[in-house]
């Protein structure tokens, strides 16, 4: 399990997490809703290390997140970034397999690629699409690279930032589809952060919705609808009108 | 309030000044260890041999040849004015190993590598690329900036040597070509004047401003602010800051090596 207790992070005077408390439980798919410039992209790399918080504790399975060894850590975690993030001067194979082909985790080139092939498959792309460059696809394309780069050491949690971010709304749905099939049968702890409804609605097991610095409301996702809080509501009917200020 | 104005934002600006070359020393100090520690990533040093080394030939050659002439002609005609004409190849060959080489081929360098570096590291940084490298367990100082860095610090070197060969080979064409010297005794006279501290101490500094180049390359690809104007005031501060630094680190170097 992640447990997050009142964690702080400001950048200057810009204060962005004010006590964040979360829990997001083993084998389960959390998903982080919130407006846009909220911090979630900074709570997630918060979780990862990428962002050092200014106070709180994060831990996970009961292990403070900041005095575990960092290598043994990262490589339960795989994570797809809203743009991709794939590394363009490297081949759509050799992204999926970094991990194989580096570290602890070292296989041969051959079955790395084996790997890496089987992987795009698993994410609905063909053996050719390996061979070539990040360039050389469409969006829709790279994220599923991304989300085949994600899964390839086969992680016990995946982090999926924004996932269908600049895709057209099928497009969308095979993302979300996939990455639910994939959780499920991985049974992976997910966590997913997003302003899509139709992500939420696929991809969530629970719902937290991230204002003003702190957890709005958290519940299974088949009690979000019917929650009365008026945060919720408003983001998820995308009203101008509410407690959220439409011009921030 | 409006006295002191003046005086704050000169104390805002030497400590601004004081952080940034902190940042600096501290990051030079982490390509340093990861240098000694492994894992090594030869694939990513062979690539940028290749980057850094093979590619910035011809623009290394060229600026020698064209200087090598340059500096036969004003030697020439300056040393005209009290009958020295006769010392063009001798200094030649001793300005372009001692200073012209390695200052020029290093300014070369830092203008096509350390600008190509920021941008390349940089442009990573905004689309989360160096963020995905930690996530898969890669330091991106080990992954990015330790092939870089030490390519260059070996490959530059390499690149004054040649460029020293090109330069005074270029002064010896003018020379036989436009100053009537005679080909066997210019090159003849340029063998028996060079000493091998002179080429030594050229490939030294070789060594040391390609290490500031890549260095400045990768640490200003690093800290890159956001966005395409964030990458481009990186590439334009890397190659600012190394030109200025191989300036610098040149009349440190020349004064230890020439003046005891």
């Amino acid at each position: 399990m992640i447990a997050l207790q009142d964690v702080r992070k400001s950048f200057g005077r810009n204060a962005v997490l004010r006590g964040v408390s979360l829990d997001i439980p083993s084998g389960q798919s959390m998903v982080i809703i919130g407006g846009s410039g909220t911090g979630k992209s900074v709570l997630l790399k918060c979780i990862l290390g990428l962002v050092r918080p200014d106070a709180g504790t994060i831990t996970l399975d009961g292990q403070d997140v900041t005095k575990v060894e960092r290598d043994a850590f990262l490589a339960r975690f795989g994570m797809l970034f809203q743009g991709g993030a794939l590394f363009d001067s490297m081949r759509v194979w050799e992204n999926v397999a970094f991990r194989l082909l580096r570290g602890g985790a070292k296989q041969p080139k051959a079955m790395a690629r084996d790997r890496a092939i089987e992987k795009l498959r698993r994410v609905g792309l063909t053996p050719d699409v390996a061979d070539l460059f990040p360039a050389e696809l469409s969006g829709g394309m790279q994220k599923r690279v991304g989300l085949a780069r994600a899964i390839a050491a086969e992680p016990e949690i995946i982090f999926f930032d924004e996932p269908t971010t600049g895709l057209d709304p099928i497009m969308a749905g095979v993302i979300n589809a996939l990455i639910r099939e994939i959780v499920t049968e991985m049974g992976a702890t997910a966590m997913t952060i997003t302003h899509d409804m139709s992500s939420v609605r696929a991809i969530a097991d629970r719902v937290a919705m991230l204002h003003a610095g702190v957890i709005q409301w958290t519940g299974p996702v088949g009690e979000m609808d019917a929650t009365p809080d008026p945060y919720v509501q408003q983001f998820i009917h995308g009203r101008a009108e509410g407690p959220i200020a439409a011009i921030r | 309030m409006s006295l002191l104005a003046p005086v704050a934002g000169l104390g805002r600006a030497t400590l601004g000044l004081l952080a940034a070359l902190g940042r600096i020393v501290f990051f030079t100090g982490q390509v340093l260890s990861h240098m000694l520690r492994p894992p090594f990533y030869l694939r990513e040093f062979l690539h940028a041999v290749m980057q850094i080394g093979w590619f910035s030939l011809p623009v290394v050659g060229m600026t020698a040849v064209f200087t090598g002439g340059a500096l036969a002609l004003q030697i020439y005609s300056g040393g005209a004015r009290f009958n020295a004409e006769m010392v063009v190849p001798n200094i030649v060959a001793i300005g372009m190993v001692r200073e012209l080489g390695p200052v020029l081929g290093g300014l070369m360098v830092a203008a096509r590598v350390a600008s190509s570096i920021a941008a390349e590291i940089g442009t990573m940084k905004v689309t989360e690329q160096i963020d995905a490298l930690v996530t898969l367990s890669t330091d991106p100082i080990k992954y990015l900036a330790v092939p870089r860095v030490a390519a260059a610090t070996l490959t530059v070197p390499v690149l004054v040597a040649v460029g020293d060969v090109i330069g005074i080979a270029g002064g010896w064409l003018v020379g036989v070509n436009r100053l009537g010297f005679n080909s066997a005794t210019y090159l003849q006279s340029t063998v028996n004047f060079l000493e091998v501290w002179d080429i030594t101490s050229g490939l030294i500094k070789g060594a040391a401003f390609g290490f500031i180049v890549a260095l400045m390359g990768c640490y200003h690809g690093m800290t890159s602010g956001r966005g395409a104007q964030g990458v481009g005031q990186a590439t334009k501060s890397a190659v600012v800051a190394a030109s200025v630094m191989i300036l610098a680190t040149n009349y440190l170097l020349t004064g230890l090596f020439f003046t005891s």
